[in-house]
């Protein structure tokens, strides 16, 4: 089955004709030719695919193009609309927190989602107390972030850089 | 991938009718288990009916009786992260906010539903795998489990045959349904003739002669919401998860606790207390047995662990060459007595472990 959909994709109306069996991480790269968004693994276990849809961080790779007509969609690279670096990214840069990079635009998309489930109070399982406010220390960016695999293993660096950013912005990053 | 038709009902009645109206027909809420199957061709439907705008994406207050608490009612549509985020779970059913949140990971947490979390199907990798014979997918085949790597697989209620052999031993995955067995959840089904309530203790079964069904849901019946009745036990719950690796895996055990102790002059007792089980069945294990050998003794990590051992009397690990589970038995045991000895702490004591200092 064919459908015709539109998708905001980082700030730009795309409209396109697809196949209903069309992921959305399918339709950015093939069809739109959005490639700062990854595919790794495509079955929802290394969040290298991690798009902010309506503003919340989800797995593209999952996620059927058809279901999302007229969502938005924002990858790393919407991230930095006027071509200036997000303070996200810069983090990581000063922080060396990449080697190959391929997991590099989803852990950002993911660090910058996961700082608006802080600012919002969501919880993690990191919390010795799931009823308090949450604190994001160290074990808190690394559970939150664990849906985020990289497979050179710089975690002790994305750590550090996403660290730095909340630091940086004083809690409120956007 | 089979090619499917995409639909949206306009009402909850509509997507009920169509989907009942065709027998290869799915629904779809976050597409994070059934998506998944699309691509690996376990599931092949012919149409799929989207429900995350028909059911409700709300948590509300239920009324109690006599201006009593009430419960809460969880719209069938709620994203697990916002479930795990409201502040009466957080407060009152803290197990079930645990629990969703060692469940997956942030992105997929957001995506996934409590309908569909519900009803995700079993991780088992000879299940996933459809180049391997599996029980659970076809009634035809043999469960490759068996003989295979048993790690994840069930040690109690799993399928025996006429001569007493086991016929498959796939678990139940989810870590939400654990914590809501604990908290007898109510699921609402709304169906082709009309509603029905299903106590979450009814609403799955074990393998038995049919492996292939997981809950007693008919073809084209729609979870609308699920009910959580007041429970004032649950103020003192956890759940504790042992997996692989420190987050980001499914259960190897997991276990599901609340507790209530009578603080006499001898020392504490259990006045009440509910146990559930993950990763050791086919279902959430509701352990009655534990909880019966519990109430009214004294709360002490002996009792504690006798009890999580009458429970696991009829336990069946499988030897495996490939890697077999009896380890799970001592770790069932050892697992529900951390999680007990915690909440049986004395949170006006000085020396507890548990909350932060200020
Ligand atoms: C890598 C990975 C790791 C994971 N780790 C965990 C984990 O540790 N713990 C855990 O518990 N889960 C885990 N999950 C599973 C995840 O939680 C489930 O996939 C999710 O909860 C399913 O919800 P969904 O809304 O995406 O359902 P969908 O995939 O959309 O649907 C699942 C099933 O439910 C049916 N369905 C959906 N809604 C309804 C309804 N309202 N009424 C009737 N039928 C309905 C669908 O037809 C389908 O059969 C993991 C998933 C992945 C991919
Ligand atoms: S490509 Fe989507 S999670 Fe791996
Ligand atoms: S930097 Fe290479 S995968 Fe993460």
């Amino acid at each position: 089955m064919k459908a015709s959909i539109t998708l905001t994709v980082d700030g730009r109306e795309r409209s396109l004709t697809i196949d209903s069996r069309t992921t959305v991480l399918d339709a950015l790269r093939e069809h739109l030719d959005v490639t700062s968004v990854k595919k790794g693994c495509d079955h929802g276990q290394c969040g290298s695919c991690t798009v902010l849809l309506n503003g919340r961080r989800t797995l593209a790779c999952l996620s059927l193009a058809v279901a999302h007509d007229g969502d938005e969609v924002v990858t790393a690279d919407g991230l930095a609309p006027e071509g200036e670096r997000h303070a996200m990214a810069q983090a990581f840069l000063d922080a060396d927190a990449y080697q190959c990079g391929y997991c590099t635009p989803g852990q950002i998309t993911s660090a910058v989602g996961m700082l608006g489930e802080v600012d919002n109070g969501h919880p993690s399982a990191a919390a010795t107390d799931v009823a308090a406010p949450p604190r994001l220390d160290r074990a808190e960016i690394a559970e939150r972030m664990s849906g985020n695999l990289c497979r050179c293993a710089a975690y002790a660096n994305i750590v550090t850089a996403i660290e730095n950013a909340h630091a940086a912005q004083d809690g409120a990053l956007r | 991938m089979r090619p499917f038709t995409y639909t949206r009902a306009d009402d909850a009645d509509g997507a009920v009718a169509s989907v009942t109206a065709d027998r290869e027909a799915m629904f779809l809420a976050g597409g994070t288990n059934l998506v998944d199957h699309l691509k690996l061709g376990i599931a092949a439907p012919s149409t799929l009916v989207d429900v995350t705008g028909l059911t409700s994406d709300r948590i509300t207050d239920v009324d109690g009786d006599d201006g009593q608490e009430g419960g809460l009612r969880i719209g069938a549509a709620v994203r697990n992260s916002d479930l795990a985020a409201h502040p009466r779970v957080r407060a009152e059913y803290p197990a079930l906010a645990e629990a969703l949140l060692q469940g997956a990971s942030g992105q997929l947490r957001n995506m996934a539903t409590t309908g569909g979390n519900l009803l995700q199907r079993t991780r088992c990798a000879y299940f996933q795998d459809r180049t391997t014979p599996c029980t659970k997918r076809s009634l035809d085949e043999p469960c490759s489990a068996l003989g295979g790597w048993a790690r994840y697989h069930a040690i109690l209620g799993a399928a025996e045959d006429d001569e007493g052999l086991q016929r498959c031993i796939a678990t139940h995955p989810s870590d939400m349904a654990v914590a809501m067995s604990m908290l007898d959840a109510r699921v609402q089904v709304l169906g082709p003739e009309g509603e029905r309530t299903i106590p979450i203790g009814e609403f799955y079964r074990l393998p038995g002669d049919d492996p292939t069904r997981d809950t007693v849901l008919r073809h084209g019946e729609l979870i609308t919401a699920v009910d959580l009745p007041p429970a004032p036990i649950a103020t003192n719950s956890t759940y504790y998860k042992v997996r692989d690796r420190a987050s980001y895996a499914f259960a190897l055990v997991s276990v599901a606790a609340a507790l209530e102790v009578d603080r006499t002059p001898d020392g504490p007792v259990v006045a009440d207390v509910r146990l559930a089980l993950g990763g050791v069945a086919h279902m959430p294990w509701r352990a009655h047995r534990a909880e019966e050998a519990l109430r009214g003794r004294p709360a002490t990590e002996e009792n504690f662990r006798a009890a999580a051992e009458a429970e696991l009397e009829s336990a069946r690990p499988v030897e495996s060459p490939a890697g077999g589970n009896a380890f799970k038995i001592p770790l069932v045991a050892g697992t529900v007595t951390a999680a007990l000895r915690r909440l049986a702490q004395d949170p006006s004591a000085t020396d507890g472990v548990s909350g932060e200092s200020a």
